[in-house]
C-alpha cells in the first residue's frame, strides 16, 4: 500500500529522522497559515501516490504566505496523472549543499532487506541504476541482527567525507531501518537526503510502501489509506476480499486464482480481445464472492461481454453457479455472460446453470473465444 | 521415484484441527498421503477422524509418529512461528500452505530454516504431489495421473489447468510441484529443475512462470548450463500493466524489471519449447517425448 508523502515524514519524524518541519493542508487558507508559521520561503508539494509531481506542475516555491495560498489554489484539484489532489505539504525552502539517496527495500534475491544509497540523489534512482551503476551502493541486511553500526558507517562514507556528517548520515540510517521493520515496509526511501550549508544533514523527502500483507493485523498502518487515491471500483473490491485490478479492454473477467486469471486474460489477447480487468476470486467457495464480482464488473461501462473461467479444486463449481444465479436475481447484466467451469461438482453447476436458461463449457480456449466474439459483437 | 516426497513420506498437519487443515488432511488421506500426525496447540489428545494423532508441539509430533515433512496451514499472523517450530523439531521438508504472510515475518524465517539444512517450500503454494504416492498441500489428486513429466510452477489453479491438459491427454507426472507466488520463497526453479534434472524417473520438464522477478530468468541460466532433459514454459501476466501486483504478492512489474517478454526471450535464449496457450503444453511435451 502506497502512502502520502506527509505520512511517511510522520513514521521517520517519529523515529527520529532529521528534517524540516511543515505540514498539511486542504485549503488555500490553511496553506497560508502553515507557510506564516514557517516564516520565509516555503515548497507547496500535492500529495498524490504518483512520481513525477514537479513535472507535472505539482511543486510550486511559495516567496511569502500569500504566495503559498496561490499555489495551494492552484494545486490543490489538479489531475496528476488521473489521481486529483486533495491535499498539499507545506514546508520551509531548504538552502541545499548536496543531495543524496537513502533507500531501504525488500529484496527477492537476497531475501533480506537491502540499504541502496548514492550521492547522485534528488534523481530517479533506477536512472541511476542504469546508467552510472558505479554510483550505488547495496547492502544486504541481515533481518537477525538488524544494521550493525559498522555497516551504517561504511555506507555513509560513501555519500559523505565530512565525519560529523558521516555520523549523522549512519544514524539516519538506522533509524530508517527502524521504520521500515516496525512498520511492516517493502520500501523505505529519502530521496534526496540533503546538506545544507551549515553543514546539517536532513531527510527532505520521503517515500514509504507498506506490505499489505501487515494491514489486517494492524490496524494502525491501515488506518493511513486514502481510499481516494484508489479507482471506486477497486476499493469496493478490496472490501469486498477480492483482488481486482481495472484494465482498459472491454472483457470482463472473473477467474479463481492469480495466475490463471492472468493466464485468462493473456489468452482473450490471443484470441484478439482485450481484457477489461483482472479479478480473482480467490480459492474459498461463497457465492456471495461471485455476487460482488459481477457487481464491481458491470459498473465498467466498456464492459460488453464477461467471462467465468473457474478451475474447481477448493473452488466449489456448483458455489459459483449458485453465485451467478443469485446475481442474476439481484440484478440484471445487459452483456452477455459466458461460463467456463470445470472440475469440482461439475455436473452439480451445469444443472444450477440451466436451470437458469445459462450453458456452460467446459474448455477455456472455446470459453474465451466466444466471450471475445460476443464482446466484438456487442462492440 | 519422484522428487520431494513419495509414498514413504510421513506428514505432519500443522493447523490440523484448522478450517483449511482439517478439510485438506481429509483430502490427503483420502488420497493415500501417510498422514502421521497433527499439531494444534492446546488440543494435544485429540485424535482427528479417528487415527491420526493431535499433539500440542511439533516436537512431540515428530518424537511419537518419526515424520519428516510438515505441512502448514496455520493463519497469516502465526504461520511465521510455526516455521521455526517445523525446523526446530528436526522436520526435514516444510510446504507450508499459507497466503498473505507479511514478508518480513519470512525474511526472519528463512535464514533460521535454512541454516537448519531444512526445504522449505512456499509460502503461498498449493503444496506438491507425486500422482499416486503422495500429496502434500491442496492439488486436486483427481486430475493427476502417474508419469514422467515434472511440473514446477509460481500458481494454483493455473497448474491444475495445465496439469489437466497432460492428464487428458494421457500424458503422466513425476511430481508437480508449487512453488508459491510470494516475493520470498524457500524453493525456487534451479532448486526444482536441479531435482528434475537428477531424478531418473523424470523424463521432461513442464515450467510455469508469471511476471514479477527475475527467478525465470535465472532458471533459463541454469538450464542452458545444466539442464539436459527437454523443458516447456509458460509466463502468465503478458497483459499485466507495470507496477500493480497482480493478486500474487510477487507477481507485480516493477520499473522495467519482471515483464512477461524479458522472461520468454529468456526462455528462448535457453532454446525451451514455449507455450503461447496453457493447451500447447499438449503439443509442445508430446514431441519432446518422442
Amino acid at each position: 500500500m502506497n502512502i502520502h508523502e506527509y505520512q511517511a515524514r510522520a513514521l521517520l519524524k517519529a523515529a527520529g529522522v532529521p528534517m524540516l518541519d511543515g505540514d498539511v493542508a486542504s485549503t488555500p487558507p490553511v496553506a497560508e497559515a502553515i507557510a506564516r508559521r514557517i516564516g520565509g520561503k516555503v515548497v507547496v508539494k500535492a500529495q498524490v501516490h504518483v512520481g513525477g509531481r514537479g513535472k507535472a506542475g505539482g511543486v510550486k516555491l511559495a516567496a511569502n504566505p500569500g504566495e503559498a495560498a496561490d499555489a495551494a489554489e492552484r494545486i490543490l484539484g489538479m489531475q496528476i496523472r488521473g489521481l486529483t489532489v486533495h491535499k498539499v505539504l507545506v514546508v520551509p525552502a531548504a538552502d541545499i549543499s548536496s543531495e543524496a539517496y537513502v533507500g531501504l527495500i525488500m529484496d527477492r534475491e537476497t531475501q533480506r532487506p537491502v540499504f541502496m544509497v548514492s550521492p547522485a540523489g534528488g534523481i530517479d534512482i533506477e536512472e541511476v541504476a542504469a546508467k552510472t551503476p558505479e554510483k550505488i551502493r547495496r547492502l544486504p541486511v541481515d533481518p537477525t541482527y538488524g544494521l550493525l553500526p559498522h555497516q551504517a558507517l561504511a555506507l555513509a562514507f560513501f555519500l559523505y567525507k565530512d565525519f560529523a556528517q558521516v555520523k549523522a548520515a549512519a544514524q539516519i540510517m538506522e533509524r530508517l531501518y527502524t521504520v521500515f521493520t516496525h512498520n511492516g515496509c517493502s520500501l523505505a526511501e529519502i530521496n534526496p537526503l540533503v546538506t545544507t550549508p551549515d553543514g546539517r544533514v536532513l531527510a527532505l523527502d520521503a517515500k514509504v510502501v507498506i506490505d499489505d500483507n501487515e494491514l489486517f493485523w494492524r490496524p494502525d498502518l491501515e488506518e493511513l489509506r486514502d481510499e481516494s487515491e484508489e479507482p471506486p471500483a477497486e476499493a469496493a473490491a478490496r472490501r469486498a476480499n477480492l483482488s481486482f485490478i481495472k484494465l482498459d479492454g472491454n472483457v470482463g473477467c472473473v477467474v479463481n486464482g492469480a495466475g490463471l486469471a492472468m493466464a485468462t486474460m493473456d489468452l482473450v489477447k490471443y484470441y484478439g480481445g482485450e481484457p477489461a480487468n483482472f479479478l480473482d476470486i480467490g480459492g474459498s467457495s461463497n457465492p456471495e464472492k461471485v455476487v460482488n464480482a459481477l457487481k464491481i464488473i458491470t459498473t465498467d461501462p466498456n464492459v460488453k461481454a464477461i467471462l467465468f473461467n473457474i478451475f474447481g479444486g477448493i473452488t466449489r463449481t456448483d458455489d459459483v453457479a449458485n453465485g451467478i444465479k443469485t446475481a442474476l436475481a439481484q440484478f440484471p447484466v445487459k452483456v452477455p455472460i459466458v461460463v467456463r467451469l470445470t472440475g469440482t461438482n461439475e455436473a452439480e453447476a451445469f444443472r444450477i446453470l440451466q436451470g437458469i436458461g445459462m450453458t456452460a463449457l467446459s474448455d477455456m480456449d472455446e470459453a474465451v473465444q466466444q466471450v471475445v466474439r460476443a464482446a466484438k459483437g456487442a462492440a | 521415484m519422484s522428487v520431494f516426497v513419495n509414498k514413504a513420506t510421513r506428514v505432519l498437519v500443522q493447523g490440523i484441527t484448522g478450517r483449511e487443515g482439517s478439510f485438506h488432511a481429509r483430502q490427503m488421506l483420502e488420497y493415500g498421503t501417510q498422514v502421521v500426525g497433527g499439531v494444534t496447540p492446546g488440543k494435544g489428545g485429540q485424535v482427528f477422524e479417528g487415527k491420526v494423532p493431535v499433539f500440542n508441539t511439533v516436537a512431540e509430533a515428530v518424537t511419537a509418529t518419526g515424520a519428516d515433512t510438515a505441512v502448514v496451514y496455520v493463519p497469516p499472523t502465526a504461520a511465521a512461528s510455526a516455521l521455526f517450530e517445523a525446523a526446530d523439531a528436526g522436520i526435514s521438508l516444510i510446504v507450508c500452505i499459507t497466503e498473505g504472510i507479511p514478508v518480513q515475518h519470512v525474511a526472519r524465517a528463512m535464514p533460521y530454516v535454512r541454516a537448519r539444512g531444512v526445504r522449505l517450500i512456499g509460502p503461498n503454494c498449493p503444496g506438491l504431489i507425486t500422482p499416486g504416492e503422495s500429496k502434500v498441500g491442496i492439488i486436486p489428486g483427481s486430475i493427476c495421473l502417474p508419469g514422467r513429466v515434472g511440473l514446477v510452477s509460481r500458481s494454483g489453479t493455473l497448474t491444475y489447468e495445465i496439469v489437466n491438459h497432460l492428464t487428458k491427454a494421457g500424458i503422466g507426472q513425476s511430481t508437480c510441484v508449487g512453488i508459491g507466488g510470494d516475493p520470498l520463497i524457500g524453493t525456487n526453479f534451479i532448486d526444482v529443475l536441479r531435482a528434475f534434472q537428477d531424478d531418473p524417473d523424470t523424463d521432461a520438464i513442464v515450467m510455469m512462470g508469471e511476471i514479477g522477478g527475475t527467478d525465470e530468468q535465472q532458471a533459463a541460466e541454469f538450464i542452458k548450463s545444466h539442464v539436459t532433459k527437454p523443458v516447456v514454459g509458460f509466463i502468465a501476466g503478458q497483459t499485466a500493466p507495470k507496477g500493480r501486483r497482480m493478486g500474487h504478492a510477487g507477481a507485480i512489474i516493477s520499473g522495467s524489471s519482471g515483464t512477461a517478454e524479458e522472461k520468454l526471450a529468456a526462455f528462448a535464449a535457453a532454446g525451451m519449447g514455449i507455450m503461447k496457450r496453457p493447451v500447447d503444453v499438449i503439443e509442445l511435451v508430446r514431441e519432446r517425448l518422442k
